[in-house]
């Protein structure tokens, strides 16, 4: 047993968090916060001449062919610095959907144009209110064209592709489900930004109407591809939160050392630093859980569906609870717009609902864990 | 990243079970199975005596104390190995509950600090269950502040006389030797006049007395020391030296991460799988799943972090403090599932018996030993600031006994 990255692994976090640090300042994430670009344009195209877009992505399709481990560890910094482009829609929905079901000839046309940053993806499955259930698809295909329309679409408003789930059949089961490949710039769609609680990942609604779609995966097929997405989204996503955590930690951490009151540092007093012991604790329980799901990720063990579950989970409630607790250790500085503060917050609580809620992965975990006791 | 056995694991791995297999007391497995939350049931055992004799099989076969070196009565296995062993051994592993502070914090106190002489005269036979150990730290006035202890140990010759009395010490009622920290210097300030012994627990002078607990059992003693003789060749570390031996003792402590710490999980899931509501299944309701889920990922989120220590140990990296959540994250849960599990079983909850209902009223004692793993080993708030002050790199406290000599410190009743 080894439970902690390579060398290498850590080496290339180290790289990732020194080019991050350089070119993803919290003034670069502003300018997509007060909502002068769609996303960090220059950014996008930097992370692509790294290789971090394709990280994962084999070398036949133009990825740097390393692998999930390393796709992890780039997560955890993509999360710490807030980064303001369409990643977890790209890399993490629509590449791992291109790579579980997609033919060699999708994977021929969208995979290396993802590594290079010359195509963004997304996956296009909520249809307003809920959670993810074949029940709320309704968006309909039929004879190669799709009708209906999808809201929120994560970067939707910027991506060139999609991959859409939609209903085929009418018989109740999840084989109703099957999912399409879109290219957005085609036509046959409308799409319209939405305004949303984290304006660094913009949120879109897209109207298909007779829209020209190719299958991706067999019909029939499509819930259960998109559950080997979301699992591998979810712990992908985990890393970023697990990020994201840290830094909202450190900079409670740090503003508890700097900030003078009562003639004191306020991390002297019990209060504040039992806040910040409470933070770190859940922040570590995160790592942990989420270091199972990379394991599990880069493994393809069966035990990732719960593994998935557990992270997602761990993640989301570490991040929500770190960012929410680094607002009140800032006090009323905490609350203005010019501290980051709120940075955090907003995407703390958008990541926490991005792949289906907190409420939607702890009753996956518990059907995952039952059905693991059953066996 | 890999949780595979690399090929020398597995053939350890394999060995270990083989022994087991072999050599377990297999007519307890049924009892130790049902035995939870470190209460441990048997019918006809005392668990000191089956407990004593597992020890000694497994003193025999070279699987007692397996990270300790060999001459000393341990295996020399590397911490991925003791992990492995622990796994293997598994419900069997609760027989070693009377050992557990003597080869986690005694022995490796001596290991650090005795004398050749001392070494080979008692760990072996700590090792092997001939002698239990105890632990003689906290004080009826030292509980958080445990530095502020008065147990005095005073120099006659080559000896020491020492008078005073300890408290919640776990096991000394069977225990043949005990780690005492004692104050050598009352004119200097209180981290810096005291010293570290271990002594005969059998010497004229000790006296034990159970406590009877909160939750009506009888696990811990208070200690009394009446002008007991300590020779100094039982002395472990420099006198005035005591406070940073008994970090090293902390310390190591934190090492036995990844060993049998309960959060109540497994228990719960079980209780909940199988609990009849009015509406079905307790583990069908979203409510029940929603704190089940929770308290799942913690449980697991500990787990993890103790494979991460365990990796980190087998790579040369000492534990730190950052171990700490694991008593403060599994404390907390352990008492929230109790009440929880109460809860669920609505009016009958209250019955503590072996009602079937109750199921053998396991929730309503974990409820009632529950405080106490909020307490021993250092509080909730103790850990939250070591974690705080020794992870995060916050300021301590602000303390207005600092360099104040000992006996200049304002006390209620000295």
């Amino acid at each position: 047993m080894n439970f902690d990255f390579s060398d290498d692994q850590k080496q290339l976090r180290d790289q990732a968090r020194k080019f991050l640090t350089e070119k993803c300042s919290p003034k670069a994430v502003r300018i997509v916060l007060d909502g002068k670009a769609p996303y960090d344009k220059k950014l996008w195209k930097g992370l692509a001449e790294m290789g971090f877009l394709g990280v994962a992505i084999p070398e036949d399709f133009g990825g740097a062919g390393a692998g999930h481990l390393e796709l992890c560890v780039i997560a955890e910094e993509m999360g710490r610095a807030n980064a303001p482009v369409p990643f977890s829609s790209t890399v993490y929905l629509a590449a791992e959907a291109l790579l579980i079901a997609g033919s060699d000839a999708q994977k021929k046309k969208w995979l290396p144009a993802i590594a290079s940053g010359e195509a963004i993806g997304t996956l296009a499955l909520f249809e307003g209110k809920g959670n993810p259930s074949p029940k709320n698809v309704k968006l309909t295909a039929a004879n190669g064209v799709l009708n209906g329309v999808k809201r929120p679409v994560a970067d939707g408003a910027v991506a060139d592709f999609a991959v859409v789930a939609a209903r085929t059949g009418t018989s109740g089961r999840d084989s109703d489900i099957s999912l399409f490949l879109v290219d957005l710039k085609a036509g046959g769609v409308e799409v319209k930004s939405l305004t949303n609680l984290d304006p660094t990942r913009g949120q879109a609604e897209i109207a298909f109407k007779d829209c020209k779609a190719e299958p991706l995966g067999a019909a029939g097929e499509g819930w259960s591809i998109l559950t080997q997405v979301l699992d591998r989204a979810a712990v992908l996503c985990a890393f970023e939160q697990v990020g994201g955590s840290d830094r909202a930690l450190e900079m409670g951490r740090d503003y508890a050392l700097d900030r003078i009151a009562f003639g004191r540092q306020i991390g002297s007093f019990q209060a504040v630093k039992h806040m910040l012991a409470d933070m770190y604790v859940s922040a570590t329980l995160a790592r942990s859980n989420s270091y199972y799901g990379a394991w599990a990720l880069s493994t393809n063990a069966a035990e990732l569906p719960e593994a998935a579950a557990a992270a997602r989970i761990s993640a989301t409630q570490a991040f929500q609870h770190c960012a929410k607790n680094n607002i009140q250790v800032h006090g009323g500085m905490g609350f203005t717009w010019e501290f980051d503060c709120h940075m955090y917050y907003r995407r703390a609580n958008a990541m926490a609902l991005g792949l289906g809620s907190l409420t939607y992965w702890e009753d996956q975990l518990i059907d995952r864990m039952r059905k693991k006791n059953a066996a | 990243m890999n949780f595979d056995d690399t090929p020398q694991e597995a053939a350890f791995r394999e060995t270990a079970r083989k022994w087991i297999a072999a050599n377990a007391p297999k007519e307890l497995e049924a009892e130790l199975s049902k035995s939870s939350l470190g209460r441990i049931r048997l019918a006809k055992h005392d668990i000191v005596d089956v407990g004593k004799a597992w020890q000694k099989k497994k003193a025999e076969g070279g699987w007692a104390c397996l990270h300790w070196p060999k001459e000393y009565g341990g295996r020399g296995a590397t911490p991925i190995e003791r992990v492995i062993w622990q796994q293997e051994e598994g419900i069997y592993g609760k027989l070693t509950q009377p050992f557990q502070i003597g080869e986690g914090m005694c022995g490796p106190t001596v290991m650090a600090f005795g004398s050749e002489d001392a070494k080979r005269r008692c760990l072996p036979k700590l090792a092997a269950g001939e002698e239990i150990w105890c632990q003689l730290f906290s004080e009826p006035s030292a509980g958080s502040d445990v530095a502020g202890l008065r147990t005095r140990a005073e120099k006659k010759g080559d000896q020491w006389v020492v008078n005073g009395q300890k408290i919640w010490t776990s096991g000394a009622h069977y225990s043949d030797y005990g780690l005492l920290i004692a104050r050598t210097d009352p004119n200097v300030p209180k981290h810096k006049g005291l010293t570290m012994f271990f002594l005969d627990m059998k010497s004229p002078g000790v006296e034990v007395r159970p406590i009877k607990q909160a939750n009506g059992m009888q696990e811990f003693n208070e200690v009394y020391f009446t002008d007991v003789v300590i020779p100094d060749s039982q002395r472990l570390g420099a006198v005035g030296e005591g406070w940073s031996v008994s970090l090293t003792t902390l310390m190591n402590e934190r090492m036995s991460i990844g060993s049998r710490l309960a959060t109540g999980v497994p228990e719960m899931f079980e209780f909940c799988s199988n609990l009849m509501m009015e509406d079905g299944l307790a583990i069908d309701d979203p409510a029940v799943r929603s704190k089940l889920a929770s308290w799942a990922v913690k449980s697991s989120g500990l787990k993890y972090t103790s494979y991460r220590a365990i990796s980190a140990l087998s790579k040369g990296d000492r534990p730190g403090p950052e171990n700490s959540i694991g008593k403060l994250v599994s404390g907390m849960m352990l008492q929230d599932i109790a009440s929880y599990a109460m809860d669920l079983q609505g009016a009958a909850g209250v019955l503590t018996g072996a009602d079937e209902e109750t199921v053998q009223g396991q929730f309503q004692q974990m409820l009632l030993s529950s405080p106490s793993m909020r307490i021993a080993g250092g509080t909730d708030e103790i850990l939250r600031n070591i974690i705080a002050e020794r992870v995060l790199g916050l300021p301590g406290d602000i303390r207005v006994d600092k360099d104040v000599p000992y006996n200049k410190i304002p006390t209620k009743g000295r």
